[in-house]
């Protein structure tokens, strides 16, 4: 496809998929109709099979969600709740075939180099991705120490005890509305369980699963950490995803428990006319430790904020957060911690990148109940940006209810200077690849914690938001 | 490339006028530099020196308004700095700017994949990391440097000799045609500028132009200039062999102030005005 601008390449692939007729009802096992109400609710329970305490868990989260008014902060939400497909049950294909992917996905798949396999369950040519083969072995061994590693759909057939003993009892469906809207329609996401003192020592990333309703709209994942255990969760992927819908609400809840140690990466890259409104929430007991690495690119807006809460004494959050917001986009992002208890430390850095006529806002929160004494906590937010038609704002809220703590923040605003540039060009260097490479260097600080892949093809896609950005 | 071909570049600056935020700071500065020469251009703090290389280098902050610069029959103050450095143009800067994130290797990769390779276009494939590593290894032994440097920050949190070095270190890896060396010598102790000098002698000697900006004649101890120049209120006022570096070193610059008085009180009224805003 040849477009005139690269700027617009992403608006581009967004409107040529919506020209294709990719709903091809036929192909589909189930489809709800359009809209939300009852009706829809207790269809989808149906369809899932459910035992009767989730079919009524999932009404009343519907009543939250009817009762409680749009937020009137963060973005601008231009959202018709009855215009929207909640339930699409995939069947084996999805009805598109690889031809009728656009070239300019198909050339951004190729640029990142991702696997002939992985790009036709991520341009939802495949509703399976391919996993069993290369990481059967790898399964097996997960399953031999006891780590249960499945979709919530199917976690709540097979573990129905141990799904209800901690389902929503991190955020619970009053929480807020999109907390209450995916408790309402929820479907896919991941479950993991690792048992005491169990150590799994390689990054778990959701590819393992087989299910493709992973990358569902209304996602629903519960982690739980027990006791002395140790994970390190991927979620998602950097390659672009596109889907027909318009609204992304995924609800995330993470228990890490006494001594036990938690790390989730994300890195997204969503389409352009997607609301992404993301809650993810994790409790944090005795000198637990939870880190939340959190990637965010495309979309039209996003709201996440990744939160901690310290519940007993030496517990530790820690929260790093990318944003990067290009044309027509708004990331409005950041973090939340929480200290409940003596001696919890926290730290969240932050940094944003806006061009084009993007916004990015980072939005925290840092909380000290009273009792939490000698808590700790460190916040530096830096936004970066590149032309005078971009934003970046930040709203830092800080509230503390004891004397003896020790709080920091710092936060800084720049833009590219004319200094680097020069010189950078000065060695040969165009003034695109310049910028791109002081976008590289600004965000390297968090791309290094990053899984070896994915720091590679975020700075690949950082390249392509980069193109025919100058001149 | 042959020799006759290396002498046949040359670099000629043109009545040159540079303006920095409005206000004049060169005033018609003509300079002629051969590849395999070396020139120093020396003068009073203010006297317009570093104005000249970033002119030349093409920072968008000074404002040619006449004159012309060519490398051979190409003028090159219509081309971004990134042409300039591509058709074999190199600055050693007094004050390098850090790129906080972006490793000097990784830099240094980029570009001289750019410079050695001026039709390679953007997202095409880098010079083969190997081969690269290799000879940035050799050119860093040379020049005395941990290997380890290669992986610090551009810049960042470097001292004043570091600093030089790594400027020397890319000269060395781009290999220009011409190189303006604006006082590499400034911040080093005497052991640092003889290793800096010595440096310059060994990667430049016959292969490039150089234009040694500097106030002392240290640099120029393993480098003698082929010509001295001297500028003063925005214009080279007098041009000479390594004898008239040894001489300003020695005595400063009165006696060029006195045979030149037109000039000097130009010094004077820049010096005058840039107290003036200073003071505002």
């Amino acid at each position: 496809m040849a477009t005139d601008t690269k700027t617009d390449q992403f608006d581009i692939a967004t409107a040529e998929i919506n020209k294709y007729d990719f709903r091809n009802e036929e192909k589909y096992v189930f489809k709800a109709r359009k809209g939300l109400d009852a009706e829809i609710v207790q269809q989808i329970s149906d369809m899932k099979g459910e035992p009767d305490w989730m079919r009524q868990f999932r009404l009343k989260s519907l009543e939250i969600f009817n009762s409680k008014p749009m937020p009137r902060w963060g973005g601008k939400l231009d959202l018709d709740f009855q215009d929207i497909y909640y339930y699409i049950k995939p069947s084996d294909h999805q009805g598109r075939s690889w031809d009728e992917v656009p070239e300019d996905i198909k050339r951004t798949f190729d640029r990142l180099g991702i696997p002939e396999a992985e790009k036709k369950f991520l341009a939802g040519v495949k509703a399976q991705y391919e996993s069993e083969v290369v990481y059967g072995s790898l399964r097996e061994e997960l399953a031999s120490q006891g780590v249960i590693f499945t979709d919530t759909d199917t976690a709540v057939r097979e573990y129905p005890e141990l799904v209800r003993e901690y389902f929503a009892t991190v955020i619970p469906p009053s929480d807020n509305k999109f907390a209450a809207l995916n408790s309402a329609v929820w479907s896919g996401g991941s479950f993991i369980y690792v048992p005491k003192g169990v150590k799994v020592d390689f990054p778990l990333q959701a590819y393992f699963r087989i299910n493709a309703e992973s990358m569902g709209q209304f996602e629903r994942t519960l982690i739980v950490v027990d006791e002395g255990a140790q994970i390190h969760y991927v979620e998602g992927c950097t390659a672009p995803m596109y889907t027909t819908e318009s609204l992304h609400s995924a609800v995330v809840e993470i228990v890490v428990k006494k001594h036990a140690r938690c790390r989730y990466t994300t890195i997204q890259n969503w389409a352009n006319n997607i609301y992404n409104l993301v809650t993810k929430r994790a409790v944090a007991y005795e000198n637990a430790t939870m880190e939340w690495i959190d990637g965010n690119l495309g979309s039209r807006l996003t709201m996440k904020y990744p939160a901690v809460y310290m519940l007993e004494p030496g517990a530790r959050g820690e929260i790093l957060s990318i944003a990067f917001a290009s044309a027509g986009q708004h990331q409005d992002a950041g973090a939340k911690v929480v200290h409940c208890a003596p001696n919890t430390s926290s730290q969240i850095v932050s940094k944003s990148i806006s061009k084009g006529g993007g916004r990015s806002s980072y939005r925290g929160l840092v909380r000290v109940e009273s009792g939490a004494v000698k808590s700790r906590s460190k916040v530096v937010c830096d936004a970066l940006i590149l032309d005078a038609k971009s934003r970046s704002d930040t709203y830092p809220y800080i509230e503390i209810e004891e004397q003896d703590v020790a709080i920091g923040h710092e936060a800084s605003v720049s833009r590219i200077g004319e200094e680097q540039l020069f010189y950078l060009m000065s060695r040969g260097l165009t003034e695109a690849e310049a910028s791109t490479m002081i976008v590289g260097g600004f965000i390297e600080p968090l791309v290094k914690e990053l899984p070896m892949e994915y720091a590679v093809e975020l700075n690949k896609l950082i390249e392509l938001q980069m193109e025919g950005s100058v001149g | 490339m042959s020799d006759q071909e290396v002498q046949t570049d040359i670099l000629k600056i043109e009545d040159l006028h540079v303006s920095v935020g409005g206000k004049p700071i060169l005033k018609g500065v003509n300079l002629e530099i051969r590849r395999g020469e070396t020139h120093a251009l020396m003068g009073p703090n203010g006297s317009g020196k570093s104005t000249l290389g970033m002119a030349i280098m093409g920072h968008p902050g000074y404002e040619v308004t006449q004159g012309a610069v060519w490398i051979n029959d190409e003028n090159i103050l219509e081309m971004g700095p990134d042409e300039r450095a591509r058709r074999g143009l190199f600055m050693a800067f007094q004050r390098p700017v850090a790129i906080p994130g972006v490793r000097l290797a990784d830099f240094l990769r980029h570009a001289t994949t750019n410079v050695r390779r001026p039709e390679r276009r953007e997202g095409e494939e880098l010079l083969p990391m190997r081969e690269f590593r290799k000879e940035l290894r050799e050119k860093m032994a040379q020049l005395r440097m941990d290997p380890e440097f290669a992986r610090r920050y551009v810049n960042e949190g470097f001292s004043g000799g570091e600093m030089k070095r790594a400027e020397i270190l890319q000269m060395a890896m781009l290999r220009p045609k011409f190189a303006i060396l604006d006082e590499t010598d400034s911040g080093l102790d005497v052991d640092a500028v003889r290793l800096a000098s010595q440096s310059i002698a060994e990667i430049g000697r016959s292969k490039m132009g150089i234009l040694i900006i500097t106030h002392h004649d240290k640099l120029l101890e393993n480098n003698v200039p082929d010509k001295t120049h001297v500028m003063l209120g925005g214009r080279i006022v007098e041009t000479g062999g390594p004898e008239l570096a040894r001489e300003l070193h020695a005595n400063g610059y009165d006696r060029i102030r006195a045979d030149h008085p037109e000039a000097a009180a130009e010094e004077e009224a820049m010096r005058q005005d840039g107290a003036l805003q200073k003071a505002m």
